[in-house]
C-alpha cells in the first residue's frame, strides 16, 4: 500500500457519521511519547534519530492491528506529498517543516497514524467521525499498550509520560474536536464561546491547528491541561459535558436564526449555492467559507428538518433526501478537503499555478453540485 | 453585571470552575475578590508562562537560586535557562535533575496540578504504580469532598488507608 492509494479515496473521519455530526466534523485523539535513553528530538543528533526511527518504524508495521498500514518518509518526501498530508490531518505542519530523518506511519482508512520524530519521538493519532471520543480513546490506548509491549518509554513516577514540552507532560494526550460553528458567528456569540473555552481551558485552533486561523467556520478545540487528571476523565468530561454544551450552543443559534431571520440563513446559502454552480474561478479559501454555507443548509434540513426555498434548492441538487442518510454532507466534507491546494495538484498528477488550481477547484465543486463542466 | 459579594460595583473577575460535569460562576470586583484571596485566572499561553517565570526580572539566580540557574544535566547538557529560549526540555533526565523547578512551572502549566494521575506503563515497577494509585484516590477524594459526596469520601479514605499501609509494609515508593 502506498500514498497514492489514499489521494484518491477518503478515511472513515469525513464520512459525515457519528454522533452530533452536524457540528462536530471528526473527533482526534493524541498520545505524545518518548523512548527512554534518548535525548528529546530537538537535542538528537541526525544519526539517533535515524535511529529511532527505525525502531519506531518497525514497531508500529509489525504491531497487531487488522488494518493495513504504510510508512512515508517524510525527510525524503516532496513537498506536495508533505503538504497533502497536512490537509488530510495525517501529519502536523511541525512534522512537515521538521529537520532530519522522520517519518509517519498510516493505517488504510486512516483512522491511526503515527508521526516519528514530530517534536517528541512518537505522536500516535486516532481519528473518527463526529463525536466519538470514547471510541477514539478505547483504540489509541489499545494501540499504544501494543507499542508498550515493544520499546520502553520514559516515564517518571511523579510526572508521568515525559515529553520535549512541558505542557504535554502526564498523560501526553491531546483530545480534540473539529467544530462547524457558522451560526455562532452570525448570532455574534463566537466571543462567548471562545471566553467560555478559555475558561474551561480549552484551546481554540483553526482549521490546521496551531496559529492557523479559523476559515470555513471550522474550529478545533482541544484540552490543555495534560497532567494531574485522568485519560478517562479528560475523555468522559469532553464527550459528555463540554462538546454537546457547545453543538447546543450552536443549534441554538441556528434556531434562532431559522425562526428570526430565515432570510439571513437562505441568502447565503443561496448565494452560496448559485456561486459555486456557475463559478469559473474559486479561491481555496472562497471554496472553504462557501461550501461551509452548503453543509449548514444540508445539516440543517437533517437535523432541524428546515425548509426554506433556498435549503430546498440546495437539497434537491444532491437528488435525494439529506434527511435520510449522510451522502450529501459526506460530499461536503469531501470538498473541503479535495479543494484544497495540494489534494487539487496530487490528484491531477502535477504541480498546477494559482490560476489553474482555481479553475479545477471550481469545476471540481460545480461537477459535485450536478452544473456539469 | 453588579459584584455578588458588595453588589455594589461593577463585576470585573469572573471565575467559571468546571469539575465532574457541575459548572460554578462567580462574578466579582476586584476589591470583593482580593478579599476573598481569590486570583483572576487568566489564560496563559506556554511562552508567555515561561517568559514570566524565566524572564531577566528577576534572574533566573534570583528566582531559583545559583545552584539551579548553573546547574546543567550531566546527560543532555539542558539548563533551565533553555527552556525560556526554545520551550523545549533536553531529555527525559532532565525531569529529574530539575524536578524541584519543574513542579512550580507544571503547576502554572496544569491548573495547579504536578502529579500525574493518569495511565501507568504495565512494565512500571509496582511501588510506581501504588504511588500513583494513591495520587489518583487523593484526587478523588478532593473531588468527592468538594461536591459533598460524603458516602464516596468515607470509601475512599479507607481505600486509601489501606494502601498507605501496604506502601509502608516495606514497598518502596
Amino acid at each position: 500500500m502506498k500514498l497514492t492509494d489514499i489521494s484518491g479515496t477518503f478515511g472513515q473521519w469525513l464520512s459525515g457519521t457519528g454522533p452530533l455530526a452536524e457540528v462536530v466534523l471528526s473527533s482526534r485523539i493524541r498520545l505524545a511519547r518518548n523512548l527512554a535513553g534518548h535525548r528529546f528530538v530537538n537535542r538528537c543528533t541526525s544519526e539517533e534519530k535515524a535511529q529511532i526511527l527505525e525502531t519506531l518504524r518497525e514497531v508500529l508495521l509489525s504491531i497487531e492491528l487488522t488494518e493495513e498500514r504504510f510508512f512515508v518518509e517524510i525527510d525524503q518526501a516532496s513537498d506536495l506529498t508533505r503538504s497533502f498530508l497536512v490537509e488530510r490531518h495525517l501529519i502536523s505542519r511541525h512534522h512537515a517543516m521538521g529537520k532530519g530523518p522522520r517519518g509517519a506511519v498510516i493505517a488504510k482508512g486512516e483512522y491511526f497514524t503515527g508521526m516519528i520524530n514530530e517534536e517528541d519521538h512518537l505522536r500516535l493519532q486516532v481519528l473518527m467521525s463526529g463525536c466519538q471520543l470514547g471510541r477514539c480513546a478505547e483504540l489509541i490506548n489499545q494501540i499504544d499498550d501494543m507499542i508498550e509491549r515493544r520499546v520502553e518509554y520514559a516515564f517518571h513516577p511523579r510526572f508521568g509520560y515525559l515529553t520535549a514540552c512541558p505542557t504535554n507532560v502526564g498523560t501526553g494526550i491531546r483530545v480534540s474536536v473539529m467544530l462547524h460553528l457558522p451560526c455562532l458567528k452570525m448570532v455574534g456569540h463566537l466571543d462567548r464561546f471562545l471566553n467560555a473555552a478559555r475558561d474551561m481551558n480549552l484551546a481554540v485552533r483553526g482549521l490546521f491547528g496551531e496559529g492557523t486561523e479559523a476559515i470555513g467556520d471550522l474550529y478545533q478545540v482541544s484540552n490543555q491541561v495534560t497532567l494531574g487528571v485522568s485519560e478517562q476523565d479528560l475523555v468522559r468530561q469532553s464527550e459528555q459535558n463540554i462538546i454537546p454544551e457547545i453543538v447546543e450552543y450552536e443549534n441554538a443559534a441556528r434556531r434562532k436564526l431559522l425562526a428570526d431571520q430565515q432570510e439571513t440563513i437562505d441568502d447565503k446559502i443561496a448565494r452560496a449555492t448559485a456561486l459555486l454552480q456557475s463559478a469559473q474561478l474559486v479561491s481555496s479559501h472562497e471554496a472553504l467559507t462557501l461550501l461551509s454555507h452548503l453543509r449548514l443548509g444540508i445539516s440543517m434540513r437533517r437535523c432541524l428538518g428546515a425548509s426554506t426555498p433556498a435549503i430546498d434548492r440546495l437539497c434537491g441538487l444532491f437528488g435525494h433526501d439529506p434527511c435520510k442518510d449522510t451522502k450529501a454532507i459526506e460530499v461536503l466534507n469531501r470538498l473541503l478537503l479535495t479543494t484544497l491546494p495540494a489534494h487539487l495538484q496530487l490528484n491531477y498528477g502535477k504541480a498546477l499555478e494559482t490560476y489553474q488550481r482555481d479553475a479545477l477547484r471550481a469545476k471540481i465543486i460545480r461537477a459535485a453540485l450536478g452544473g456539469g463542466s | 453585571m453588579h459584584c455578588q459579594i458588595c453588589k455594589k460595583n461593577a463585576a470585573t473577575i469572573h471565575l467559571t470552575e468546571i469539575s465532574e460535569g457541575h459548572r460554578t460562576e462567580l462574578h466579582l470586583c476586584e476589591s470583593c475578590a482580593i478579599q476573598q484571596g481569590i486570583a483572576a485566572k487568566t489564560h496563559i499561553s506556554v511562552k508567555d508562562l515561561l517568559a514570566g517565570l524565566l524572564a531577566s526580572q528577576p534572574s533566573e539566580e534570583e528566582l531559583f537560586g545559583p545552584e539551579v540557574a548553573d546547574k546543567a544535566c550531566p546527560v543532555c547538557g539542558f539548563r533551565i535557562t533553555s527552556l525560556n529560549k526554545e520551550g523545549l526540555m533536553g531529555c527525559p533526565h532532565d525531569y529529574e535533575v530539575f524536578e524541584d523547578v519543574l513542579v512550580l512551572i507544571l503547576e502554572r502549566a496544569h491548573d495547579g496540578k504536578s502529579r500525574h494521575i493518569g495511565k501507568v506503563p504495565s512494565r512500571a515497577g509496582q511501588g510506581t504504580k501504588r504511588a500513583l494509585e494513591l495520587a489518583r484516590l487523593k484526587e478523588q477524594l478532593k473531588a468527592a469532598v468538594r461536591d459533598e459526596q460524603y458516602e464516596l469520601a468515607a470509601r475512599l479514605r479507607d481505600q486509601i488507608q489501606q494502601l498507605e499501609g501496604k506502601c509502608q509494609g516495606g514497598m518502596p515508593s
